[in-house]
């Protein structure tokens, strides 16, 4: 059932198309970020330097370097720990029936929702008080709470897929509540593991106001780094928009590398709600 | 099991949410606002009054309406492109993989990142709008972020009025899949609640009452059309994504069996796939629903906190709070926030759960 | 449901939490440590830095944490200092700015310690303006250090375009309603603007010119109302000189707005002397002749303040480095240290002028005759909760453009700020 050729070519022109649109603000912030500041004007906006001007990225980077390592902890710790314990719970969620859970599930998923600014005094007393303010496992604390409620939901959507019967003829075997998950449901998740990593990695890598609140200078991660490159009373364009692009690339590399297994992870039916 | 998530969670969401509420209630924002040890009043709703009915608070007011207004765009565009890019992509292109990494890397972006690069794109004297200078046409004149036409406008004095008959119309639609469904009691109740609602709304009560003492007009603004295409942009690759895999799910022998039957291509689409991605549409309107409430990042890097036409509750929770030392107030504003999502996302939530162990009997 | 699993799970749990609370120790604050809190970064960092430089080589047993927050038009910083000074951990010191900003949050809230006694014992009382001191003071102590003086109604152009135009710098309003049509004939706007905060600092200079120095402190001691006819005439003419603004402002940053003052597509610039910097260092142009300035219309012999300054919080963890910096801030030496890189002056009558640039050197000359009033954008005059209202306030103008409206708006929040009566 091959398809006619004019047809063809209208979805290869649509999606060429598309492509171009999406790639136009990436090309506006590189060229930006390659211009001298003085060079930066609304009018000749779309047009590339005469020469790159590579200084942005080495002041950028300067101020990046000591924060990566940080970014780097705190992504790949909170992302490991909330993916295990949003999986822990999926499986409880969605394989063992019991009072209330109808009532428990919508009651963790609804802590996606709060708005973070309005909750962020009593959040820094509470790190004060436990004695975890100012470090990163204070804010690595923090992003595996807030980030279990979508880890809780996309694991229990992924683990109802799988049918209860693996999960009953193991009861059935002497089979329990721990060694069904490891053995039954752990094997399993790899392409739901996936899905959530990689949403978590980019959720925390790119927050600001939880690490500039809750950690002292030498704790930062590179959002902070980065707001600092556009703050003050005097904002050079050229400066954001190349740390910008130094703080994405981890993320986008992210994609394009595990893109595959996103998409593999996807296929598998993790998110069927 | 679940105990130690459901421990840090209580204390984490429930617990300062309840902080929050019983803030909302109080006066915090006085004169010594900061002090270590403020002295707090209760003053019951009167916060909320305020938001609704206060002089002042005209900007609250509308930013509910923006809220509104770019839920609504944001979600319906991300979900429409998602959709479009998945059945592009689906039809077996080369470069697949290119395609669908461009699509999809904007998601990687922090929303600050975002704000920055659509600012540039979006300056009325500098970016798509010279781009038919460059082809020797006038360039277009709109002003993206800071247009301040409306269209839609209402009073908001009336909006009891309008909350009432909304409420009837969606009472009536309850009534109507009753009984299409075959129920009696359930569609009759509904009905009769339909009918005195409009009756309040238009006839009754409900057709006197304002909510202030002064007409004041409210309505869609044009310059969100900005902050929606710059985070369409960034989820639709994420629809994509979602809806790519649903399409692959879809097993085959359903589709042959339609073209059998004599189904067009499109009608493929329309009968066979669409119904079959709908669970993972409701995944998608959640995360997307729960972004588009928290907006706050990408609107503020690229219009900046003051720009009333582009202004969500967020900000103004934020700024009221940060800025204006009114923390019981920003208090209220974070509260009507989370009672507007739970009405929206519990019943939802519930259901999806319940119909899932039923399902699974 | 089994729950024998459950306690392998909290032992895992209490393994992971050991783990984390292992590093906590290691951040219990040396006291040798000096944690300065502020929002000074990208442009500005370099003057901040040369002077935790100076108090570095003055103290070098010190450790310094440069505890910056940008981000958020300023926002960000505000957010996380009140965050930390709710939770009951403030920095060492922070930057705040003069007048109300400190003394309307922190000072009634009794947040800061009384420098009166650092005064005297540096005799800063003989070499600061007193009209400075009484922004920092109430009737119970003198509450921050200055570091730098701003000025706010500065007027910008570039003296070849001007002369191109055939039109001169206007002295006040009225002359700049009378060359304005001219200006918008030849396709030039004649008052670049940029995003709501530029049209407020705006607002000031010409409130300023329209009310006078006394007015002006009047409307905040609530002395004048703001339904008053005078401040009506303020919104009045503001809302004439904005109709030879850009249409595009609230998209443009203030750099932009300056861009277009440059590029000679509009004639001028009300904007704060941060702007002769911005001209000189980015766009390496002279100041005199390449561009040129003047007091906005109708303030000439008038300046209109801001000033950073540092304070000592109430429960400082180190206050004596605390007290060291802030000695050292107001000293001379620091001074001329730091402000010649921030493109700012020194508040002290007896800095060393030949350190600064033309630009600086005229705003210290008028700082030492002109009459000294405060800003409302920038903190002076009003408290945090009046200007954060008034940016809704000038919203309701910019999109209704209705005088009595915005007066009774500024009227309703200045009683609700404790402001008027």
């Amino acid at each position: 059932m091959k398809k006619v050729r004019p047809g063809r070519l209208l979805i290869y022109a649509a999606l060429v198309m598309l492509a171009a649109v999406y790639l136009v603000p990436v090309y506006m912030t590189v060229i930006t970020s390659l211009k001298a500041p003085e060079a930066i004007q609304l009018a000749s906006a779309w047009l590339p330097p005469d020469r790159p001007h590579w200084q942005s990225y080495a002041t950028a980077w300067d101020q990046f370097a000591p924060k990566l390592k940080n970014s780097l902890l705190l992504a790949v710790t909170a992302t490991l720990l909330s993916a295990a314990l949003g999986s822990l719970n999926g499986y409880v969620l969605s394989k063992w029936t019991f009072r209330g859970a109808g009532v428990i599930f919508p009651l963790m998923v609804f802590g996606m929702f709060i708005p973070y600014q309005s909750i962020l005094i009593p959040l820094f007393q509470f790190l004060r008080n436990i004695n975890l303010y100012g470090g990163l496992p204070g804010l690595i604390l923090v992003h595996v709470v807030y980030g279990l409620p979508i880890t809780t939901l996309l694991f229990r959507n992924f683990y109802a897929e799988i049918p209860d019967e693996l999960v009953s003829s193991a009861s059935i075997d002497g089979g329990d509540f721990f060694r069904i998950y490891r053995w039954i449901m752990l094997p399993l998740s790899g392409p739901a593991f996936v899905v959530v990593a990689i949403w978590q990695f980019t959720q925390i890598w790119n927050e600001f106001l939880f690490a500039v609140t809750l950690t002292r200078p030498d704790a930062q991660p590179v959002t902070v780094a980065l707001a600092n490159l556009a703050g003050g009373q005097a904002v050079y364009w050229n400066l954001p928009t190349a740390g910008s692009i130094l703080a994405a690339l981890p993320t986008v590399l992210v994609y394009i590398l595990l893109g595959r297994f996103f998409m593999r992870g996807l296929l598998a039916g993790a998110l069927k709600g | 099991m679940l105990s130690p998530s459901l421990v840090l969670l209580a204390i984490f969401v429930y617990g300062f949410i309840g902080r929050t509420v019983y803030l909302s209630l109080t006066d915090w924002g006085r004169q010594m606002a900061l002090a270590l040890h403020p002295t707090i009043h209760f003053v019951g709703l009167d916060n909320y009054r305020e938001l609704f009915t206060g002089f002042l608070d005209v900007r609250f007011r509308q930013d509910l309406v923006n809220m509104l207004y770019f839920t609504l765009l944001f979600v319906g565009a991300s979900l429409s492109l998602g959709l479009a890019l998945a059945i592009l992509i689906d039809q077996q292109v080369r470069g697949e993989a290119i395609f669908r990494t461009i699509f999809l890397f904007p998601m990687s972006l922090s929303l600050v990142v975002t704000g920055t690069m659509w600012r540039w794109v979006l300056q009325p004297r500098g970016g798509v709008n010279v781009l038919p200078a460059m082809i020797g046409r006038e360039p277009w004149t709109f002003l993206w972020l800071s247009s301040r036409s409306q269209y839609l406008r209402f009073d908001w004095q009336h909006l009891p009025r309008y909350l009432g008959v909304g409420i009837a119309i969606a009472l009536a639609l309850v009534a109507s899949v009753g009984l299409r469904r075959r129920r009696r009691l359930g569609p009759a109740l509904a009905g009769v609640a339909a009918g005195a609602t409009l009756g309040w709304a238009l006839f009754g009560p409900g057709s006197h009452v304002k909510l202030l003492p002064f007409p004041e007009l409210h309505g869609f603004n044009d310059a969100l059309i900005g902050v929606v295409l710059a985070a369409t942009w960034q989820m639709a690759g994420y629809t994509m994504a979602l809806y790519l895999a649903g399409l692959r799910g879809v097993p085959s022998e359903l589709r042959e069996a339609a073209r059998v039957d004599g189904a067009s291509e499109l009608q493929v689409y329309r009968y066979v796939d669409l119904p079959l991605l709908k669970p993972i549409t409701l995944s998608a309107l959640i995360i997307l629903g729960h972004i588009a409430l928290k907006i706050f990042d990408l609107v503020f890097a690229m219009a900046g906190p003051d720009n009333a036409p582009t202004s969500v509750p967020a900000i103004s929770m934020y700024l009221t709070t940060f800025r204006g030392n009114q923390l019981a107030k920003g208090a209220s504003i974070a509260v009507i926030l989370l009672i507007m999502v739970s009405v929206l996302i519990i019943p939802y939530l519930v259901n999806a759960f319940r119909s899932r162990r039923a399902e699974l009997g | 449901m089994r729950w024998r699993g459950i306690r392998a799970l909290l032992v895992a749990l209490a393994v992971v939490a050991v783990s984390l609370a292992g590093p906590v120790s290691a951040l219990a604050a040396p006291a040798q440590e000096l944690e300065i809190f502020s929002w000074w970064s990208g442009d500005e960092g370099p003057a901040l830095e040369a002077l935790i430089a100076r108090y570095q080589q003055l103290y070098p047993n010190v450790k310094v944490i440069n505890a910056t927050v940008a981000g958020g038009a300023g926002v960000a910083a505000k957010a996380v200092l009140k965050t930390r000074m709710l939770g009951g951990y403030p920095p060492d010191t922070f930057q705040v700015h003069a007048g109300q900003e400190l003394i309307g949050t922190w000072v009634v809230a009794n947040r800061m310690e009384d420098l009166t006694w650092l005064y005297k014992q540096e005799g800063w009382r003989s070499v600061l303006p007193e009209g400075l001191i009484k922004l920092l003071s109430t009737d119970k102590g003198i509450w921050s250090v200055p570091v730098n003086i701003h000025r706010s109604n500065v007027l910008w152009y570039i003296p070849r375009n001007l002369q191109k135009w055939g039109v001169k710098a206007p002295a006040t309003w009225d002359d700049f309603l009378k060359i304005a049509p001219s200006l918008k004939e030849k396709g030039v706007t004649p008052l670049a603007l940029g995003e709501n905060w530029t049209a407020s600092h705006l607002w000031e200079s010409v409130a300023l010119s329209k009310l006078g120095p006394e007015k002006w402190q009047a409307l905040w001691e609530g002395k004048l109302s703001w339904t008053s006819p005078e401040v009506l005439d303020v919104w009045k003419l503001f809302g004439q000189i904005l109709q030879y603004t850009n249409a595009d402002a609230p998209s443009l940053s203030w750099q932009q707005a300056i861009d277009m003052v440059v590029n000679g597509q509009a004639a001028f610039n009300v904007m704060g002397d941060w702007a002769a910097g911005y001209m000189t260092t980015t766009l390496k142009l002279k100041p005199g002749t390449d561009f040129a300035w003047a007091p906005s219309p109708g303030t000439r012999g008038i300046f209109m303040m801001l000033s950073d300054t540092f304070g000592l919080p109430v429960g400082a963890p180190h206050r004596d480095h605390t007290v060291a910096w802030l000695r050292m801030l107001g000293s001379r030496e620091a001074q001329d240290i730091f402000n010649p890189l921030k493109g700012s002056i020194s508040p002290r009558t007896d800095s060393d002028l030949s350190k600064y640039n033309d630009y600086l050197k005229s705003a210290a000359q008028d700082w030492r005759t002109n009459k000294i009033v405060g800003s409302l954008v920038h903190g002076v005059v009003a408290n945090e909760r009046f200007m954060n209202d008034f940016a809704t306030v000038m919203e309701i103008f910019l999109n209704t453009r209705d005088a009595q409206a915005a007066s009774n708006a500024a009227q309703a929040i200045a009683i609700q700020a404790g402001i008027a009566k």
